[in-house]
């Protein structure tokens, strides 16, 4: 079954279209990766599916509901995860509280009951501190539990971002350039990374990237974008020798 | 030296069970001291001045130091909170006949402020910073003129003649409820999604937090208690207006706040104690008092010349007092820090708790 569907979604600034007649069918437990050059319409791709944006035309569906109209966090709340290019964590808050903050919609109590401290409050809050800390343990951060987000170096920032993203509880996670910063070793370990939180947390993963490396080594399928237009489709054997992706990386033959 | 005060400010922290037995005391003493009069009335006074002050900046501090806004409304929801349980205590509760209709006035006053509120948080969802903070002041305003324009409660004459119901152990009592009540919002999932909103609005509704629903609340429970220390402070001066709520008092507020450091109830409390009591020791009557021991050639042209005329440089002194604060510490007394006591048990131990088990299986080491 699809778990995220696009129909011909399109998304513009004024005069100039992000992305056009965009669509996707992302099956249940599959890793696909969006590859294209700078403002492809990529990122505007992450912001339509999460409610930052409000597609101009087109529908999104997430196991058939209508995402186009939603706020983020409602979008969010039906368990999609994810990341940005830029980290962007509460860099002042600690690592746990990141973590603890994406269990908002999770947490079930009422506002009267936390002002007071009745009811579900302290359950609720022992239950997140607990999945905050299993998440944090996981991805051997949790003797950084107590530390400022922004102290720590950038490798780990990237995996709390990570660790913040399930948190969430997501089914499906969407991957905004992971491998931003890093040298081919670093993007052999992340590769591994990737595959094993699949595995771990039972996730369809749509993976936007830049680094031709980490797409093609792991990535089931794949979709290329120009300027907003999707020129590409295909196993990541016959996107390699498209012509058609050939050209709009590298440029067309000689100049004329 | 400095360790034998870390290991003493560490043993201290530990004693949590301190907070209630003192808690304890404290309303001992704001029961005794009236009674016996173990502290001069005018001591009282600045103490009750003190108490509604903390409810002030503790209040206040949710919006501008956790939610990170710029709010100038604050004297706007006290006067709302003044004037509504003003006029309950004097038109219509019979208050003088069952003097525990007070409490009733005071909690009215709190609520009414609430639901204005409400109407200022609206504009938040769109709006942030400077064009937010001009919204409020512009709120601060319309309940100003809004008040003088009202002649049935008094136009720009305000009310004389309220009773005089505001006591220590009340004052004393609605800091508790004010400290208790922010606390249990600041660390629940409502005030772990203030502080996101602060780092990152947009990461944080990404994280699922509703940061309409957040803001609401926020400022609901910050106009609120404004409300409740309006009501205490008008049945203490025994006499409102609208100038008595304007621009200087949201002034003095922003002060307290910033001088005790965002973001922290301990700091708000040491803030609002630090200023009130400063600001009485400028009054021209309280320094010519504790001056009045230099000799009468020295004593005679300073009180004529400077201590006189300090009241007026009282609104140079203290915005001055504002900016200095905001450019030189701009953390202020304690700001992002807290008072342990306040920090929920759970809290301090999820934090700090070193991994007692590890994971028998992680995920793979990178980097």
């Amino acid at each position: 079954m699809a778990l995220l569907t696009a129909t011909n979604v399109r998304h513009c600034f004024g005069g100039l279209c992000a992305l056009a007649d965009f669509n996707l069918n992302l099956e249940t437990g599959e890793l696909m990766g969006v590859i294209g050059p700078n403002g492809a319409g990529k990122t505007t791709l992450f912001n339509l599916i999460t409610g930052v944006y409000r597609a101009s035309e087109g529908s999104i569906q997430f196991k058939g509901t209508e995402l186009v109209g939603k706020t983020p966090h409602q979008i969010t709340a039906l368990r999609i995860g994810r990341t940005f290019q830029n980290i962007r964590l509460f860099r002042d808050l600690s690592v746990l509280d990141n973590v603890r903050i994406a269990h908002y919609a999770q947490a079930d109590y009422s506002p009267l009951e936390a002002l007071l401290q009745i009811g579900r409050y302290r359950r609720e809050e022992q239950r997140i501190i607990e999945n905050s800390r299993r998440l944090l343990a996981i991805f051997h951060l949790e003797a950084l539990a107590g530390e400022t987000a922004k102290n720590l170096p950038y490798g780990l920032q990237r995996r709390l971002e990570i660790a913040r993203a399930l948190a969430i509880g997501p089914e499906l996670l969407l991957l905004d350039e992971p491998a931003a910063g890093m040298n081919p070793n670093e993007i052999d370990l992340l590769m591994e990374f990737i595959l094993w939180i699949r595995k771990e947390f039972n996730l369809t993963i749509l993976l936007i990237e830049h680094q031709m490396k980490l797409v093609m080594g792991i990535c089931e399928r794949m979709k290329v974008l120009d300027f907003g237009e999707t020129i590409a489709e295909g196993p990541p054997e016959v996107i390699q020798n498209h012509p058609k992706v050939l050209e709009a990386y590298l440029g067309e033959g000689p100049v004329g | 030296m400095k360790s034998a005060l870390h290991n003493g400010r560490e043993w201290l922290a530990a004693q949590r069970w301190l907070l209630p037995v003192l808690l304890l005391a404290g309303f001992g003493l704001a029961f005794a001291i009236p009674e016996y009069n173990l502290l001069n009335k005018y001591v009282q006074l600045v103490v009750m001045y003190v108490g509604i002050n903390i409810i002030l900046a503790v209040s206040l501090n949710l919006v501008n130091g956790y939610m990170g806004e710029f709010s100038l409304a604050h004297a706007g929801f006290m006067a709302v909170g003044a004037y509504t349980a003003a006029l309950l205590t004097m038109k219509v509760l019979p208050v003088v006949a069952y003097p525990a209709l007070f409490p009733v006035a005071i909690l009215a006053g709190g609520l009414v402020a609430a639901l204005f509120g409400l109407i200022v948080a609206v504009p938040s969802f769109k709006t942030r910073g400077d064009y937010l903070a001009l919204i409020t002041l512009a709120f601060l305003m319309i309940v100003k003129s809004l008040i003088e324009n009202i002649d049935y409660i008094g136009g720009p004459r305000g009310i004389p003649g309220i009773r005089r119901m505001t006591t220590l152990p009340w004052v004393f009592f609605w800091v508790v409820v004010t400290v208790w009540v922010v606390r249990n919002f600041v660390y629940s999932k409502y005030g772990r999604g203030v502080l996101s909103i602060r780092e990152d609005e947009i990461a944080s509704d990404l994280m699922s937090v509703n940061t309409r629903r957040v803001k609401f609340l926020a400022f609901t429970v910050s106009s609120f208690f404004a409300g409740i220390a309006g009501g205490l402070f008008a049945h203490l001066l025994q006499f409102i207006s609208p100038r008595v709520f304007d621009i200087i008092k949201t002034t003095d507020i922003l002060i307290m706040v910033y001088l005790g450091g965002i973001a922290s109830i301990g700091g708000s409390i040491l803030g609002a104690a630090t200023y009130t009591v400063l600001l009485e020791l400028l009054r021209p009557s309280t320094v010519a008092a504790l001056l009045s021991w230099l000799p009468a050639i020295v004593f005679e042209p300073l009180n004529e010349h400077v201590i006189k005329h300090l009241g007026v440089w009282r609104m140079v002194i203290m915005p001055l007092a504002l900016v200095l604060v905001m450019i030189f510490w701009p953390r202020g007394i304690m700001g992002l820090r807290e008072f342990r006591w306040f920090i929920p048990k759970r809290d301090l131990e999820a934090h700090h708790r070193i991994a007692a088990r590890e994971e028998k299986h992680g995920a793979p080491h990178g980097h």
